[in-house]
């Protein structure tokens, strides 16, 4: 029997924002221990949580990127459960009415190789909620320290519906969704760092069945790559278990990223019971139109549709949107440069992707920093365009324009680097060159065009470089015809 | 003169600080000296702080000399209960749990009786985490009644009424979740007043069940806590639930008002019931003295009522089980010396820090929260809540206020109902329901039993409406001397 996988996600991703949602001391990153703390966020008695408006504007968005409903009215429920990194021993969350509702993800399955472009499908959403992050906990041998500077920050969760069904979707559904929020400014996704989470809800059943199999809730997948391979893991072990004719029993599975194996966690009669109900101290959510709208005209051109705008004005291959596309600033970089000579967009796409990326990461600047400005980019390919200077020679004027921040004809000018020769000496190294080889010459008279080569070689050799290889090859040509 | 200070009433003692007759800090001494004398034998105080009152005390007479004076109550003693954040101060709900925790912080109420100048006078005794109807369940110390000392003095703000009645406090400060101003009050001969859902923040005010908790003031007279009322009132962007509306002057109201002729209700439903038929008495001739006086006073019916004790029981204990969840051992709590393991400090720290009354409401919370028995008790609770709201709202469609008795029976003798919960969640048989409606509603003294403890009359009014109910309050004690009658301690 052939068995099909069906994968549901839960993603955790923490939201930018410079205070906690329901207290008004700060949030961020790089503060002492405790520091972003007071009576709400510690949970002290009689402390009330507030709703921070500005903290809702970040998953608002999220959702409207995401083709969510905004519901008018949402609310907000406890969630209760004793863990110390919770201050209050319960969870701010949403459970029946979330801020936003349904919702697609647009992903990109690997192509047959890398230059080639892969499918496209969406994926189904079922709602995305807001609730406060807890503190961090640090273990020593008999002791643990908690630091709740975390703690109350806004803490969103996307959650897909069951529409997935491989490793390699759930891999692409993530790199959409990390995509999109650093598009949108909502959030870094770096999972190294905790901003992004995710859990996975795994189920195998027979090929043709519509009723889901029994589901494995996936745990500590902390990297893109680890959800990837820890569902491909739990798919195969679901398979062959019920291959053997054995039963999955509904549980709680963790992944072990160095063992590469899922190992069970708890089960389904251990799960907590977390006696949700609305939070008496806080006021349901409203959302009107305006607020609606002010966030949705702050939400970019996203990643995919910048990729179709991107084939049809500028004619680019895909092997350069796929590099330039999935970095917004990268991609307003060269659109900048591009929208200066949109006829000119593909060798400078060439450049940005080859030569600007190569030096930023071996100088290891943020691309801000570059002295390279979109401008010269456009210099370097004029010049390359016009014959001035060869294709080789480009690259070492790059390099000298990525150190001083000059234009390539600077550059071309100071290291002297123009032919200092006119059309006329290049027919005589064309000339000496073919006196001087007599064997490629009888190898090309004899139909070998690749012999050529050896002699456009000789001529540049004379020429320092800087002789334009299309002009020598129509000369060689000419003289040997 | 400082001698008797202690029994004047705030508004007599405002026109006496202002005319300099006397100072605060005369008046601080007094009630300080008062405390000292009774208190032993009261239990109305956790702690207090003489240096720190007589030093608030001192600065209130400095700014009265440099005619920067905060108004009324600029120098007037107020206790407060020890479930009200005050920094500096210990706040211990009368728990072991918090025995040893000082707030940081200021609740929002007392922040405003600080802008008002108020000298905050000690920590009230109370039940612990505010459940209780007798204040028997403090883990602190016993308090008990001053009219006589073998009873109790309501609860659960039974310190915040015993130290008003006893003279140990010119005013205090309660909270309300289900009568716990009223009753006290009622027991012990003072004015409580419970005020509209919203009309004070509750920042500072350390949980019980958030969606029924009120602060409210305590007096001798109406007058007394209209003053304090006018201090705390007002919305608070630190409360998502305080209520954005404006604050009458409501001792303003008080003569206003006078001589108005009210159309008052009685709820059958609150006569019907078994209260004990001697304690009736100063009620119905309450009522007699309205008519007298040309109200109307007609019969109406809140149909729902006899489902308020479930209704409460089911909503409070449900907010109390994650209210109190935070405390846990982990922080700033009790916390046990020996366990296991992260889980094992949970529960020997809660065994330890809380007493029966406060695990029984949290077993009984988190059972109704349960998955499988939301939807049948909490849910439903919510509903017939809104039920007994709609109740009130249509007997405000005829009336402007309703009157009836605060607690079916005069206070009981201490451990007489300790070992018989229900019967003891049945003496808030009548004040629970203001609180499921969100209403205000007061307790002023309108007589004594036979063997002279002292009996309350409720007046439940109109939402974000204080200043009618203290009016019609009002002219009930006005042509009456309960004010001035003291027990003798």
């Amino acid at each position: 029997m052939e068995y099909e996988a069906v994968i549901g996600l839960e993603v955790h991703v923490q939201v930018k924002a410079d205070s906690k949602i329901f207290a008004r001391c700060g949030a961020g990153f790089g503060h002492g221990p405790n520091e972003l703390a007071d009576p709400v966020v510690l949970g002290l008695p009689g402390a009330l949580p507030v709703m921070n408006k500005k903290a809702l504007d970040g998953i608002i968005k999220a959702g409207l990127a995401l083709g969510c409903t905004i519901p008018d009215v949402s609310k907000w429920d406890r969630k209760n459960y004793f863990y110390p990194d919770s201050p209050n021993n319960y969870q701010i969350t949403q459970y029946d009415q979330p801020i936003c509702d349904g919702g697609e993800v647009e992903i990109e399955l690997p192509g047959a190789s890398r230059n080639i472009m892969g499918e496209h499908r969406k994926v189904k959403l079922t709602r995305i909620h807001l609730e406060n992050d807890v503190g961090k906990l640090t273990h020593f041998s008999s002791d643990s320290l908690v630091d709740y500077n975390r703690a109350g920050t806004s803490l969103m969760e996307i959650v897909s519906e069951p529409d997935m069904h491989s490793g390699e979707e759930a891999f692409a559904f993530l790199t959409s969704i990390r995509q999109i929020m650093v598009y949108c400014g909502i959030s870094d996704c770096d999972m190294e760092k905790g901003q992004m989470r995710a859990d996975a809800n795994i189920s195998v059943r027979p090929k043709g069945q519509k009723a889901l199999g029994e589901r494995i809730e996936l745990k500590n997948l902390n990297s893109i790559t680890g959800v990837k391979n820890g569902i491909e893991y739990e798919i195969r072990r679901q398979t062959s278990e019920l291959k053997k004719g054995r039963t999955i029993t509904q549980a709680t599975w963790r992944w072990d990223a160095e063992l590469g194996v899922t190992e069970e966690m708890r089960k389904k009669e251990n799960a907590h019971d977390y006696r949700y109900f609305p939070d008496p101290d806080l006021m349901p959510v409203r959302v009107d139109d305006e607020w609606r709208n002010r966030l949705r005209a702050e939400i970019p051109e996203l990643p995919y549709e910048k990729q179709r705008r991107y084939f049809e004005e500028f004619d680019l291959p895909y092997t350069i949107t796929s590099v330039i596309v999935p970095d917004r600033e990268l991609a307003e970089y060269f659109e900048e440069a591009a929208n200066l000579a949109p006829k000119k967009a593909q060798a400078i796409g060439n450049l940005v992707v080859n030569d600007l990326l190569r030096e930023v990461s071996e100088v290891g600047i943020a691309l801000s920093e570059s002295k390279i400005r979109p401008p010269h980019i456009l210099s370097l390919v004029e010049v390359v365009e016009k014959g001035t200077i060869t294709k080789n020679i480009a690259k070492e004027v790059f390099v000298e324009m990525f150190k001083s921040g000059e234009t390539a004809e600077e550059v071309i000018e100071r290291k002297g680097l123009k032919p200092d020769f006119d059309d006329s000496q290049v027919k005589t190294w064309c000339e000496e060159a073919i006196a001087e080889n007599p064997k490629p010459v009888e190898s090309f008279k004899a139909g070998n065009d690749k012999a050529l080569n050896s002699l456009k070689g000789q001529v540049m050799k004379k020429s320092r470089g800087k002789a334009n290889p299309q002009l020598v090859d129509g000369i060689i040509r000419d003289l040997l015809a | 003169m400082s001698d008797t200070l202690y029994y004047k009433s705030a508004s007599e003692l405002a026109a006496l600080l202002e005319k300099k007759e006397i100072s605060a800090v005369e008046l601080i001494q007094s009630i300080i000296n008062r405390t000292k004398a009774v208190d032993e034998r009261v239990g109305a105080f956790n702690s207090f702080d003489e240096v720190d009152a007589i030093a608030q005390a001192g600065a209130s007479d400095a700014r009265r000399s440099d005619g920067q004076s905060l108004g009324p109550l600029d120098g007037i003693p107020i206790g407060i209960k020890d479930v009200l954040a005050v920094t500096g101060q210990p706040l211990t709900c009368s728990s072991k749990m918090l025995e040893k925790f000082v707030s940081p912080y200021d609740a929002t109420c007392i922040e405003k009786l600080k802008a008002s100048g108020a000298v905050l006078w000690g920590r009230l005794n109370m039940d612990e985490f505010a459940m209780g109807s007798s204040t028997e369940n403090s883990a602190t110390k016993v308090c008990s009644n001053p009219w006589n000392l073998d009873h109790v003095p309501g609860g659960s703000s039974g310190g915040s009424a015993a130290a008003v009645a006893a003279g140990e406090a010119i005013v205090s400060l309660g909270s309300d979740t289900g009568g716990s101003i009223r009753q006290p009050a009622s027991h012990c001969g003072v004015v409580g007043l419970k005020p509209t859902y919203g009309r004070v923040s509750r920042y500072g005010l350390a949980a019980f069940a958030s969606s029924l908790d009120q602060v409210g003031p305590m007096g001798r007279s109406v007058t007394d806590v209209a003053m304090v009322l006018q201090a705390i009132s007002g919305h608070d962007d630190r409360d998502s639930t305080s209520f954005k509306s404006e604050v009458a002057d409501y001792v303003k109201a008080l003569s206003d008002n006078a001589g108005k002729k009210w159309t008052l209700g009685l709820p059958k439903e609150y006569f019907d019931t078994a209260s004990d038929a001697a304690s009736m008495e100063p009620v119905l001739k309450a009522i007699e003295f309205y008519k007298s006086i040309g109200c109307e006073v007609k019969e109406v019916s809140l149909p729902h009522t006899e489902y308020a004790v479930a209704t409460y029981y089911i909503v409070a204990t449900a907010e109390a089980s994650s209210n109190l969840a935070r405390y846990d051992g982990v922080r700033y709590t009790h916390r046990a010396e020996n366990y296991d393991d992260h889980i094992d400090l949970y529960f020997q720290s809660r065994a330890e820090g809380f007493g029966s009354e406060v695990k029984r409401r949290i077993m009984l919370g988190t059972y109704v929260l349960s998955s499988g028995y939301y939807d049948a008790y909490y849910l439903k609770a919510q509903k017939v809540r809104t039920l007994i709201r709609n109740d009130f709202m249509k007997a405000y469609e005829e009336v402007d206020a309703l009157i009836a008795p605060t607690s079916p029976q005069p206070a009981f003798k201490k451990g007489e109902k300790t070992s018989d919960p229900l019967s003891m969640y049945l003496s808030d048989i009548y004040t629970i329901s203001a609180n499921l409606a969100g209403i205000p509603a007061m307790s002023i003294p309108c007589g004594f039993s036979a063997d002279g403890l002292p009996i309350g009359l409720q007046i439940l009014g109109k939402p974000f409406m204080e200043e009618e109910l203290l009016s019609v309050g009002h002219a009930f004690e006005q042509a009456h001397d309960f004010t001035n009658q003291h027990p003798k301690l």
